[in-house]
């Protein structure tokens, strides 16, 4: 089981947002950056969101943004925005976002080792304060347990 | 016993709650297949299934089922799970 790939080129740390399009924006620029997927992945990130609502807000002051496998996920990765300011995503309980993690999964069938990665570091009930007080990459890193 | 978890895309959220899920039911000595689905699929998936983990959102795509529909706040949280699903299944 492991983490998707967190490079530091996926990490925006203090970003500005002044919506949650723009929150879901920036972490999909940031796939785009690590490479993990192309620009569209952005759009296609809030589109589930328009669709299906305010879900992704899984945990007070964390948004897992994500889409389906598809044509602009190149390869499997993982982005982490923390933002300057939080945003509401309209979530009835867990607003207002402080961390948005961006997901892009190639294959529904083996992500499964990867989120149970992910739950690992959340499961820790200070990660997403952590997150969200870290001034570097390597905080972010070390926060999610990547060497 | 089967249990089903829901997000939009059937990766990610959903998958994450499938991890926690398990989990906790293994503390709690539960038998359970726990399956991850996207709610375009939930008729077929959730035909046969005892408890249907999701958010607030789905739960009216999810419409009337046989199945427990409990609604999970925070997914990282393993005692609001343990709560839910022991009220559920004990």
């Amino acid at each position: 089981m492991t983490l998707p790939p967190l490079p530091e080129s996926a990490i925006v740390i203090g970003a500005d947002a002044t919506s949650w399009r723009d929150a879901v924006t920036i972490a999909g620029e940031a796939l785009a950056a690590s490479g993990a997927a192309r620009p569209g992945y952005a759009q296609e990130m809030i589109r589930m969101i328009e669709e299906h609502g305010p879900y992704v807000v899984i945990a007070p002051g964390l948004a897992l943004a994500h889409a389906r496998p598809g044509p602009d996920v190149i390869t499997d990765g993982l982005a982490i925005v923390t933002l300057s300011e939080p945003v509401r995503f309209g979530h009835p309980h867990n607003d207002p976002v402080r961390v948005v993690l961006g997901l892009a999964i190639t294959d529904p069938g083996t992500h499964l080792g990867a989120v149970a990665d992910l739950a690992n570091v959340f499961n820790d009930s200070s990660a997403i304060a952590d997150l969200a007080a870290a001034t570097t990459p390597a905080e972010v890193l070390a926060i999610m347990g990547v060497a | 016993m089967k249990i089903v978890t829901i997000c939009g895309a059937g990766i990610g959220s959903s998958g994450i709650l499938r991890v926690n899920a398990e989990r906790v039911l293994r503390k709690l000595r539960i038998e359970a297949d726990v399956v991850a689905a996207d709610v375009t699929t939930i008729a077929e998936v959730a035909a046969d299934a005892q408890v249907i983990l999701t958010s607030a959102e789905f739960v009216d795509a999810i419409g009337s089922t046989r199945a427990d529909v409990i609604v999970i706040q925070n997914y990282f949280d393993t005692a609001e799970l343990t709560d839910k699903l022991e009220a559920a299944l004990g």
